[in-house]
Parts: C-alpha cells; sequence; structure tokens
C-alpha cells in the first residue's frame, strides 16, 4: 500500500503542468517589492554623498562638483540602504536583477546643466 | 583480520555540497574514527564589525549564511536591541516571527529534498523543492528578496504585510499543509526510505547533552529545549511546544522536522490572527554600550549572538555561535561504527552548514 | 553581566567539573581583546537557563583546556587558539593553528 503512494504524486505530475518556466522564452515577472538593481532619478538628485557614505560596500560615488553619481553594479548588494537614506527620495529599487556580464562595469549618471533660476535654487538648498 | 585504512571524504562531495572534509578511519567498511577539519571558506565577518558601523553590520550579520539569513539579521538586531535598550513595537515583533517561520519551513523543506538527494530518492526531492519555491516567492513578494532579505534594522523591521498579504500567504500555507502531508507519507512510510533512516547514526539522549547538540538533532534524541521558549519576539504569546522524539536515529530527525514544519504553518495562523497594528520601528537614538548574549532557535537550532558594545558607532565584538558549530561533535559521535555508505546521510541529518560556521 | 562569575586562570578547570557535575552542557566559548588583555567566556547551560565564568589573560600567556571535562569545547579552543593566537594546553585534538585556513594568521591577536 505505502508504495503507492509516490506512484500517486509521479501520476499526478504527468498530467500536469510543469512547475518550471520555459526561460529564457517565458520571462520571469517580479514582484512590486523586488530589490533588483538600483535606479537614480538625477534630475532630482542633490549630490548629498548620503548614499556613498551609507553604502556598505562602497558601490555608490558621488562627485558634487561634477555633478555625477556612479555605481559600480557589481559592487552593489541590492540592500536598500541607498534608497531608505536619500533625502530627495531620488532613488529606488527596481526589478529586474542585473544581467551577468563579462566586465565589472561601473555607470555613471551626470546631471545636465538646469535654468539659471532653478539651478541657484538647487545649490541654495544642497547647502542647507 | 580486518585491515584499517583512512578514507578522505570531502570537502568536495557528490552529496553534499558542503565545505568539511573528514579522515575516515575504516576497518573493512565500518568508520572507527572520524577527524574533521573544516575553515575552507573562512570569510572574517567577525572581524568586519571593525569596519563597518553597527547599523550597517545588520547587511553583514544576515550575509552569514543563505538559508537562515532572516534569523541571523534578527539575531544581531536582537541582541543590539537588548543593549540599547530598545523596545520593538509589537507589529514588528509578530512580522518577525512570521518571517522567522517562513524561514524554518523552507530550510526544512531545503533539508528534506537533500536527505531525499542522498538516499538516492531523485523526484522526492523535486516534490520537496517545487514546494519551497512557493515560499522563497513570498519571501520575494514581502521583502523583495529571495534568500537575503534586508528588512531587519536595529529597532524593528523595514517593510510591512497588509491584511490582503497575509490573508494569500495563509492560502498559499493550506496548500503547501496539503502537498506535505501526501510527501510524509513517503518520507515516513515508504520502505526504501525506512530502511535507510531506521536505527541508523543512533545518537542517544544522554550523549546529545553532553556533546553540546543542538536543535532538531538534540530534541529528536529526547531533549525537549527549544529557544523559542525564552520568549524572543513574539513567541511567547504564540502556543507551542517543542517537538521532539525519543529514537534519536536519522528517522527520528526526519519525522521531528517533518512536525516542525506542520508547527511553523501553525505558528504563522495564529500570529496572523493576532497581529496587531501598529508602527514598524522604533527609532534607535545614540550609540549602543555593554554587552548582550542573545540566543535564538535557528531551524538548525541554538545560535548564539554576543554582542559587546563601546559606546561608539562600532562594535567591539561580535561573535555568532551558529548550530552547526555546536552539532559537529555530536555528528563525529554518530558517524563512529556506521557503514561508509552511511556516512552522506549522517552527515547530513545534522543539516550542516558549514559556510554559516565559518563566518 | 549577570549570570557571568569572573574567575582566574588558575581555577578554570576546578570551576568547570563543578558546573559539570552539575549537569550542565557547554554552550559556547568566546573570546574578545579587551586593550591589551583578552576576556574569554565560557557559557554553560542547564534547561533554558544559562550561566558563564569569565577570566582575563594577558596576551601570550597559555590556558588550560576543558576539552576532557566538556568533549565539545576543542573545537571552541582551537577557534580560539586560531584567532587569537592564545595557546591552549592539553586539548583532546590539537589542530595546531590548522582549523581554519586563513592567509593571515591569527587576526584577532
Amino acid at each position: 500500500m505505502n508504495m503507492m503512494n509516490f506512484t500517486r504524486i509521479v501520476l499526478k505530475n504527468l498530467f500536469s503542468k510543469p512547475a518550471t518556466r520555459n526561460y529564457p522564452a517565458q520571462p520571469k515577472e517580479f514582484f512590486a517589492r523586488t530589490r533588483g538593481h538600483v535606479e537614480i532619478e538625477i534630475q532630482a538628485c542633490i549630490f548629498c554623498g548620503l548614499c556613498s557614505k551609507k553604502c556598505p560596500t562602497g558601490a555608490i560615488t558621488v562627485e558634487r562638483g561634477e555633478k555625477k553619481w556612479s555605481i559600480e553594479r557589481f559592487g552593489c548588494i541590492q540592500c536598500g540602504y541607498c534608497v531608505e537614506s536619500c533625502p530627495k527620495k531620488c532613488l529606488c529599487m527596481c526589478p529586474p536583477y542585473p544581467q551577468p556580464e563579462a566586465q565589472k562595469p561601473t555607470e555613471a549618471y551626470v546631471q545636465p546643466e538646469l535654468e539659471p533660476i532653478e539651478k541657484s535654487e538647487k545649490l541654495d538648498r544642497a547647502e542647507q | 583480520m580486518s585491515v584499517r585504512s583512512v578514507v578522505p571524504f570531502g570537502p568536495q562531495h557528490p552529496v553534499l555540497p558542503e565545505p568539511i572534509h573528514l579522515d575516515l578511519v575504516l576497518e573493512d567498511e565500518k568508520v572507527i574514527e572520524a577527524i574533521p577539519s573544516i575553515g575552507f571558506v573562512h570569510r572574517g565577518l567577525e572581524k568586519l564589525v571593525e569596519k563597518k558601523d553597527f547599523q550597517e553590520y545588520v547587511y553583514v550579520a544576515e550575509r552569514i549564511c543563505g538559508i537562515c539569513s532572516f534569523m541571523h539579521g534578527m539575531g544581531y538586531c536582537s541582541a543590539v536591541e537588548n543593549i540599547m535598550d530598545i523596545t520593538v513595537p509589537p507589529r514588528a515583533n509578530y512580522l518577525r516571527t512570521i518571517w522567522c517561520e517562513m524561514s524554518r519551513i523552507h530550510s526544512h523543506l531545503l533539508w528534506l529534498g537533500l536527505l531525499a538527494d542522498a538516499f538516492g530518492f531523485e523526484s522526492l526531492f523535486m516534490q520537496s523543492w517545487r514546494m519551497r519555491e512557493k515560499i522563497l516567492d513570498m519571501f520575494e513578494m514581502s521583502t523583495g528578496g529571495r534568500v537575503i532579505f534586508s528588512v531587519n534594522k536595529v529597532g524593528g523591521v523595514r517593510k510591512d504585510m497588509d491584511q490582503e498579504m497575509l490573508r494569500e500567504f495563509l492560502k498559499v500555507f493550506d496548500g503547501i499543509e496539503q502537498d506535505l502531508k501526501v510527501l510524509t507519507k513517503t518520507f515516513l512510510e515508504d520502505y526504501a526510505v525506512n530502511g535507510r533512516l531506521r536505527d541508523v547514526g543512533v545518537l542517544t539522549r544522554q550523549q546529545a547533552h553532553d556533546l553540546g547538540a543542538v536543535g532538531p538533532f538534540m530534541r529528536s534524541s529526547g531533549i525537549a529545549l527549544d529557544n523559542r521558549k525564552l520568549g524572543y519576539a513574539a513567541y511567547p504569546e504564540l502556543d507551542f511546544e517543542p517537538i521532539t522524539s525519543d529514537v534519536g536515529d536519522c528517522y527520528a530527525r526526519c519525522d521531528v522536522r517533518i512536525r516542525e514544519i506542520f508547527q511553523s504553518i501553525d505558528l504563522i495562523r495564529q500570529a496572523a490572527a493576532k497581529i496587531p497594528e501598529g508602527e514598524l520601528a522604533a527609532a534607535a537614538k545614540g550609540f549602543p554600550q555593554g554587552e548582550h548574549f542573545m540566543r535564538v532557535e535557528q531551524p538548525r537550532g541554538e545560535a548564539i549572538y554576543y554582542v559587546k558594545a563601546n559606546g561608539t558607532k562600532f562594535l567591539d565584538r561580535v561573535r555568532v555561535r551558529t548550530p552547526t558549530f555546536a552539532n559537529l561533535p555530536g555528528m563525529l559521535e554518530t558517524l563512529k561504527g556506521c557503514q561508509l555508505a552511511d556516512v552522506p546521510i549522517l552527515i547530513l541529518t545534522i543539516d550542516p552548514c558549514i559556510s554559516c560556521t565559518e563566518r | 553581566m549577570e549570570g557571568i562569575t569572573t574567575i582566574g586562570p588558575g581555577s578554570l578547570v576546578s570551576e568547570a567539573l563543578k558546573i559539570h557535575h552539575d549537569g550542565y552542557r557547554l554552550i559556547q566559548i568566546c573570546a574578545t581583546k579587551i586593550e591589551d588583555e583578552y576576556e574569554i567566556t565560557y557559557s554553560f547551560g542547564k534547561d533554558y537557563d544559562m550561566i558563564g565564568l569569565r577570566m582575563r589573560v594577558m596576551p601570550g600567556a597559555e590556558i588550560m583546556s576543558i576539552s576532557n571535562i566538556y568533549a565539545p569545547a576543542f573545537l571552541y579552543e582551537n577557534e580560539i587558539q586560531d584567532l587569537f593566537g592564545i595557546k591552549v594546553k592539553l586539548m583532546t585534538l590539537d589542530y595546531e593553528g590548522n582549523l581554519y585556513r586563513i592567509e593571515h594568521k591569527k587576526p584577532f591577536q
């Protein structure tokens, strides 16, 4: 009798859909909270440097003078500490996960020049 | 006349993906003695505390192990919270409890799969891991990570689960419970499985006590100790009893772990029914000063976090005693007198996590 | 800390024997560097209770092993010997600094 236990499971599996996904033809559906990679809305960034200070692995570099925010994609551990500490909430963790690569790239984002009035406003806020 | 020989086992072995090496002294096919050597993957995470401040170290602590990462993070945070005298909000405690029990279920299902794999029952292994996948999905849905959750912080948790999400999870757990009931029959009643597990590697109650075994390994030898009874997180408000068995062989360890999964599902139901509304985290002001031993019950047994702080943002010392470290002497004892073919199963039944042992 | 008794290195073995006689099991041994000294804490448990013995040793000092009283102690003592460079005498199994295969020997020294 006991031998029939697993036979039932086997038969059920034989006639049901596979539990796996046909990768890569069928892409993975991510959840809203999935911590995939860090994205920055560079327009809103004030280059305060908090994210680079908080980053446990030191993957983020902020150059205030050049208005440049860069991240080593493979140094990032997707912990979300930078997102949490950002005062302007211009960082977010978004799907998908980082893709495999042959090199370890550093991605840099430079803030384009702003209109003069807006720019001075921004600088004031950054100094506070 | 029997001939003595020494057979090296590991660190790479088809059955056991854990980097432990054993020198097995054999007399014909029988193991007389086993001498362990570990230390192949020592990462120095305890030393890293000198470079990372106590808030950042949460992320290091949860990377000690990939299976019980939630409990490592929580154990470390609770130790610091105790030093800083922070009262964690009740909702955070309940959320931690739910995530803890989910970790336990997924760890035990992983172990069941590995056990099936060790005695060569491949499709049983697939069945267990298919179930585990659902739990990993629930983790990703609620915390954002499948293995490393990053939801703990000193003072509470970072993410919340709303009622709808909890209801959805409970539904999934109902399904898992049904599936597991069917699988349990195979694990506990199947002729071949019984043949491989019964009366193999018996550890008596006295031996378990003397050799300092912990967790399900100890409980299956008849000692009813479960650190969840110490009353951390929301456990004091939940109703449960430690699960034990008096036999002490591999079958008993399998039996205890399966019953623990059902217990964990029950605990999640209780916690979901009782979870109060409220804050997610209390503010952590200032820097910790003092020391604390925090004992938590991980899927593999008792883990101890010793934190010593000096009033600056850098801690003096963090020491983690992982359950496998305590279980190694017991495992060596069970190996004595067993057959060479049973060695992989015996090592597996303590649920070894060598990488987390080495920190 | 409550539950932890401070002892001198000389009375470790006799204290451990007493605790062993009372039916406690070994929970853990942990070393911490404090300024120029090392502090070693032994934790023992009985049911849910945990008590401890704590002693201070100077660098270069040797301590006695309790692995003849508590069999599992040999792993913890080897760990302390490897990471802190505190020599532990009369262990049942002495790895002589090779429990952990680490590049920088005695990192906590």
